[in-house]
């Protein structure tokens, strides 16, 4: 799919120094192919990306699962329960602040979830695995998952309303409905586009430069394009969905 | 100078086409910039409230920064996945 970046490092090699990556891949790699009803599909880095970071997350679930049972209220927690007892209880009051005390409880297990998920997807990076956050297809599955639950909520709590809204002034009926699908839209493209841009640059500077400078000069963008730039989207994503979800079930508290 | 193919042509311009897709890139700087310089006078103002300032200002840019993600969609579009090739 992708042959730009191997056109461009077929450019530089011309000065005969030893490339850090001969021949740049910035697409998707298909692995195993086989057939569904007629259909050619391949099993690609992206499921490969996704399942080790389920992995991670699995392993440490269990882990802050056996860590809660055995601990014990009377002592002082240990390091590890301590990270757990804070990441829970930031997104707990994330999701409060954020959607009142009532609905804030109910969802903060989903928005930990997506939190967790899209995190651990930003900065697989710095493991060296592709993005699983840079195939389109992962971005819109996990908007149409908010976009799924903003409307069933607006259904749920504001019943017939929620549809009546759209014509409320009758001439801006079209973009109103425009605005609705735009949300899903957005809301993909944004993270796509924002871990896509990283991993094209780093594939870029790693073509580039000779392999003895890639312990340095890189690790600055990692910083930069899979820390920074994956904590913030991941933020960003859960936030807007968490605004987009009280604004469907429109109660004040 | 030697002929240069249809294949060729089509390369080139799209190459020119995702440079120009990428000026979308001024809109959001301008407007990063601006929430920037607001946040930074409001904490001045009240620099009790800088958690909140943040969280906004941070929001704030992010969804700004759309617009400038769907030039750089467009310009990934014309180099690696280029649609017009299809059409010779």
């Amino acid at each position: 799919m992708l042959t730009g970046a191997a056109f461009l490092s077929q450019g530089a090699a011309v000065s005969g120094l030893m490339r850090a990556d001969e021949d740049l891949n910035l697409g998707v790699n298909g692995f195993l192919k086989y057939e569904i009803q007629g259909q050619t599909v391949y099993l690609t880095t992206t499921h490969i990306s996704i399942l080790i970071i389920m992995a991670m997350i699995l392993v440490f679930a269990i882990i802050a699962n056996r860590a809660i049972k055995k601990a014990d209220p009377t002592k002082e927690p240990g390091t590890f329960m301590n990270i757990v007892e804070l990441l829970v209880e930031s997104i707990d009051k994330l999701t409060v602040s954020n959607m009142g005390a009532k609905y804030g409880p109910r969802f903060s297990n989903y928005i930990g979830a997506l939190f967790m998920f899209i995190f651990c997807s930003n900065i697989s990076g710095i493991l060296g695995l592709r993005p699983p956050t840079a195939d389109y297809s992962v971005t819109l599955a996990l908007a149409l998952m908010t976009f799924v639950i903003i409307h069933f909520n607006g259904f749920k709590h504001q019943k017939l309303k929620h549809v009546t809204d759209l014509f409320h002034p009758l001439l801006l009926t079209p973009i109103n409905i425009i605005g609705e699908f735009a949300v899903p839209v957005s809301m993909s493209l944004r993270l796509f586009g924002n871990i896509m841009s990283g991993t094209v640059m780093m594939t870029l500077v790693y073509g580039l430069i000779p392999r003895v400078l890639t312990l340095v000069w890189p690790s600055v963008l990692h910083a930069y394009f899979d820390l920074f730039s994956g904590a913030i989207q991941s933020y960003v994503f859960c936030m807007l969905t968490m605004v987009f979800t009280k604004n469907a079930i429109a109660e004040e508290d | 100078m030697g002929n240069i193919t249809d294949q060729g042509l089509i390369l080139a311009c799209s190459a020119i086409g995702a440079g120009l897709a990428m000026i979308a890139g001024i809109g959001p700087g301008v407007g990063q910039g601006i929430a920037a310089g607001q946040g930074a006078a409001a904490v001045g103002r009240n620099p009790g409230a800088k958690g909140d300032i943040m969280s906004t200002m941070l929001l704030g840019q992010a969804v700004a920064e759309t617009t400038g993600l769907y030039g750089l969609v467009i310009a990934l579009l014309l180099l690696f996945a280029n649609p017009l090739l299809g059409k010779l």
